[in-house]
């Protein structure tokens, strides 16, 4: 039992205490406020000098030798054809392996082996993605330096993204309407087309939206493909007037991208190059964090909305 | 109601037992071939694997039939492009290394507060507004990094130190931290979070404070996710390319000093690819035993952190 | 009354005299957001007796014990109204200037699930010291003894000391709990059911010691079992939606208590 004097032990002990959670309560802030400032600075620095640049005749024009003719046309255009191609073989892709670790693998060393598979491939660099579709789309299957092999690299690169969105998503559905659907006498895959899939369509979303924010930035396997730097044409145009009114010309075709473009701007000394790299880095900047705040967003709707 | 229908019929007229069995069998085999193509959807990523090995392995093998493995692990110059080609690995690990050090100094520290902060210290209307912003953080491209570490870190520093050089490792190493901080602070987040209510019941009703419980209970309970995140951050750091593309300079220079250029080796395959080098040549073989390096130490990294991840799922 | 199928502890207390108040609650009310949990409440705790809270589940019990060590203070949005005094110094523990530490610092308390800490057997049970300050080795090894001694956990992991708490039985990590709470002196030890998670040998060793331990600590538990209370507890009280219904000598409620309600409880009519 403390006398008066113990008690006054343990509370100057308290208070010496307190002191540490006062003096961290600080640091966790100001480490939290590095964080929060360098992005501001980020974004800043990329505005002020930007901005000045932003202009019509930037988003319609073509590089030039010229800084101040110079433009992003063939970069946007490029990282557009791109990420098209990305999201048409990394999106089906995507859910059909999500769906099937889900709901149809059985537990197995396979099974094991793909999961162990997907968590490795999140954590491979960026550059060897870059080096594999050199050697193999570029070379092997004589793709060349094309649209169509920079969006198969980037589609590998975001897969394992939206493998992990897809199971999130649907292993957060109650077994309770897969056992619902079941017993209306459904199979597997009706089970599927008509429940699974749909309910977990905006978990789905939030995943593909991160992976083509990601991939919109990627420059360095594009770069390792041989992606030309200088491009001052546009890709065939995919509808024609002639019949048969399609045509997939520009998936062969050379390009550039908007982190390239950037990325050659920012390695040439004059002032007035680093100012279209930071026009281009801002029109990137506000690329990226308007896919990923909308799929925050998304997400954010998504928890509030649904309890099942 | 149509299965049911064809049951009585199927009673009643035994003739139509084979077409009932007909369907059923059409039904089998639609569903297995679906179940199939899912299959095979799942297999890409392991074909992507075996295809990195594959690639990464064969266009290595032509290197190492013309760079003995010796010469690739000690010698101490790095100039492929030369007529006096020299392969000596090193030159570009040591920039790797450095910079990686700076950028592990930066974002291990700030990363672990971060998490320690959020999950255990902040109130919740400041935690709902950090994990967002964090996240965005995480999301900027890497390029934008590099120009930022190149036109806005180094004038700074330049400011403090003038002696220091446009292209230097340490300015491309401070912004790679800052860009790893949110991937460490989310990930270490995640593993104290997951530290069940009660142990931290029990450490304040035996008379602890928030930074007592956080730094002697919570912690500790979460040390092995709180290791993988530091080792997903290593392998962040070693992996990135265009920071130091653009801000450390593509120069090899065996040097430990953060204060000068050097070229990474990831830095060193963008500087390759750039220049157009034919299919074949010693010069293009280099960047794939160069890329096998990187590839052979992050995936050490991610088997590391796959085994501390796995323990500290079997903790509770 | 020949519903009732419990032997009530009636034989003859050792230390039987009169009791002193260690702690009592005064009007004491709990509110969870706008949630009115526990509603003027007034009970005294007895100085080396055991008392324990008794009603079914959701009437507050728990709410009500973790009011005595401030627990709620760790949540947004709790708030008590009323007193609860702590004796000999007339502290009232609820005061806005008291730190909930340094209540938490004067009652331990011993959780409904076994949860030792990450850390050896050793350092379990040396936490509240090393909380306060404590480094001297010497002091700790003694300490921890006598508080496994205490626990009655001291002979089976005498020669693990530096094993892992989570490596010992279910039974065990609660002793290694209620030794970890011991050894900081505690004036009251806070039981929140301490063995809804134990199997009947390990409920029956906790029940032998709580007996135990009361000769040196006041003892407040909350159990969801009628014979527990009827078993261990000098004094008991009921408890319903968040009011308290009947206190009394447990020897009494159990025989004839004054409530109907209570009656209808402890015969198993209800609840």
């Amino acid at each position: 039992m403390p006398n008066a004097r113990d008690l006054v032990a343990i509370r100057a002990l308290i208070a010496s205490h307190k002191r540490w959670d006062m003096l961290f309560g600080v640091v966790g802030l100001v480490a939290l406020m590095i964080g929060v400032l360098t992005f501001v600075a980020l974004f800043a620095d990329m505005a002020i000098d930007g901005i000045p640049r932003l202009n019509w005749d930037f988003l319609t024009s073509f590089p030039s030798r010229k800084p101040a003719q110079a433009g992003i046309l063939s970069a946007w255009v490029g990282t557009a054809l791109v990420m098209l191609v990305t999201a048409f073989f990394a999106v089906p892709l995507g859910v059909a392996a999500g769906l099937y670790l889900e709901e149809y693998a059985p537990k197995n060393w396979m099974t094991d082996i793909i999961e162990i598979n997907i968590t490795n491939l999140a954590g491979v660099p960026s550059i060897v993605y870059g080096l594999l579709a050199l050697g193999l789309f570029v070379y092997q299957f004589g793709l060349g330096h094309s649209v169509l092999a920079a969006g198969l690299t980037l589609a590998l690169l975001i897969l394992p993204v939206v493998i992990v969105a897809t199971r999130e998503a649907i292993r957060s559905i109650p077994q309770g309407i897969r056992e619902g659907a079941y017993a209306l006498g459904g199979t597997q895959w009706q089970v599927c087309k008509d429940h699974i899939i749909p309910y977990s369509m905006p978990g789905i979303l939030t995943g593909v939206i991160i992976g083509m924010a990601r991939a919109i930035g990627e420059t360095a396997p594009i770069i390792t493909i041989g992606a030309l730097t200088f491009i001052a044409f546009l890709p065939a145009p995919p509808l024609k007037l002639e019949p048969p009114f399609v045509s997939f010309d520009w998936l062969f075709s050379g390009f550039t991208v908007m982190p390239i473009q950037m990325f050659n701007w920012t390695s040439r000394p004059e002032a007035a190059f680093l100012q279209n790299a930071a026009a281009a880095g801002f029109v990137l900047v506000i690329m990226t964090l308007a896919m990923n705040g909308f799929a925050i967003y998304l997400r954010y709707r998504l928890r509030k909305n649904i309890k099942w | 109601m149509a299965s049911v229908s064809g049951e009585v019929t199927s009673v009643l007229q035994p003739a139509s037992q084979n077409a009932r069995l007909a369907r059923r069998r059409s039904r089998f085999i639609r569903e297995k071939a679906i179940e199939s193509v899912l299959f095979l959807a799942a297999l890409v990523s392991v074909f992507t694997t075996l295809g990195i090995v594959y690639i990464l392995v064969a266009e290595s093998v032509v290197f190492f039939e013309q760079v003995s493995l010796w010469d690739f692990l000690t010698d101490n110059q790095w100039t492929p492009l030369f007529d006096d080609a020299h392969f000596g690995i090193l030159v570009l690990l040591s920039g790797t290394l450095t910079s990686s050090a700076v950028a592990l100094i930066i974002a291990i520290p700030l990363g672990t507060v971060i998490a320690i902060y959020l999950s255990e210290f902040a109130p919740f209307s400041i935690r709902e507004i950090a994990k967002p912003f964090l996240e965005l953080l995480g999301g900027v491209p890497t390029i934008i990094y590099g120009y930022f570490a190149l036109l806005f870190v180094t004038p700074l520093l330049q400011w403090f130190y003038p002696a220091l050089p446009g292209f230097n490792l340490l300015s491309a190493g401070i912004v790679m931290g800052i860009m790893i901080i949110p991937y460490v602070a989310s990930i270490s987040e995640d593993a104290m979070r997951a530290v069940p209510m009660n142990l931290r019941e029990g450490s304040y009703a035996m008379g602890a404070t928030r930074f007592q419980t956080a730094t002697r209970v919570v912690v500790p309970a979460a040390i092995s996710g709180i290791a993988s995140a530091y080792i997903l951050g290593i392998s962040r750091a070693v992996g990135e390319t265009m920071i130091l593309a653009v801000a450390a300079g593509m120069q090899p220079n065996l040097t430990f000093n953060p204060l000068e250029p050097a070229a990474t080796i990831t830095a060193f395959i963008v500087q390759v690819a750039l220049g157009d080098l034919p299919h074949g040549s010693i010069g293009y073989q280099t960047i794939f035993a160069a890329g096998l390096t990187l590839m052979l130490f992050t995936l050490a990294c991610n088997i590391a952190g796959h085994m501390l991840r796995k323990s500290f799922r079997e903790a509770y | 009354m020949a519903a009732v199928h419990i032997a009530p502890n009636i034989e003859p207390r050792a230390d039987a005299g009169k009791p002193v108040p260690k702690a009592e609650a005064r009007r004491l009310s709990f509110y969870y957001g706008a949630f009115r949990a526990l509603k003027d409440l007034d009970l005294v705790v007895h100085e080396n007796r055991v008392t324990a809270l008794i009603g079914p589940s959701g009437c507050g019990k728990s709410t009500f014990l973790r009011c005595f060590n401030r627990m709620h203070d760790l949540y947004p949005g709790n708030r008590y109204e009323g007193e609860i005094r702590l004796y000999p110094d007339d502290t009232n523990l609820l005061a806005a200037g008291v730190d909930p530490i340094e209540v938490r610092m004067r009652l331990s308390m011993v959780f409904q699930k076994p949860n030792p800490f990450p850390k050896s057997i050793f350092e379990n049970v040396a936490y509240g010291l090393r909380v306060r300050g404590e480094r001297s080795r010497r002091v700790l090894g003694d300490k921890v003894e006598e508080a496994l001694n205490g626990a009655a956990l001291w002979s089976e992991v005498k020669d693990r000391l530096d094993d892992l708490a989570f490596n010992l039985s279910g039974g065990q990590q609660q002793r290694l709990c209620i030794a970890r709470a011991l050894a900081t002196d505690p004036e009251i030890l806070l039981f929140d059911e301490p063995t809804s998670a134990l199997d009947p040998i390990a409920t029956a060793s906790i029940e032998e010691l709580i007996t135990d331990l009361k000769k040196k600590v006041t003892i407040l538990i909350v159990t969801h079992n009628m014979q527990q209370a009827a078993r261990v507890s000098d004094y008991t009280a009921y408890m319903y939606l968040g009011e308290l219904i009947e206190v009394g000598r447990t020897d009494e409620l159990f025989i004839k208590p004054k409530n109907k309600q209570t009656e209808d409880y402890i015969t198993g009519r209800f609840g």
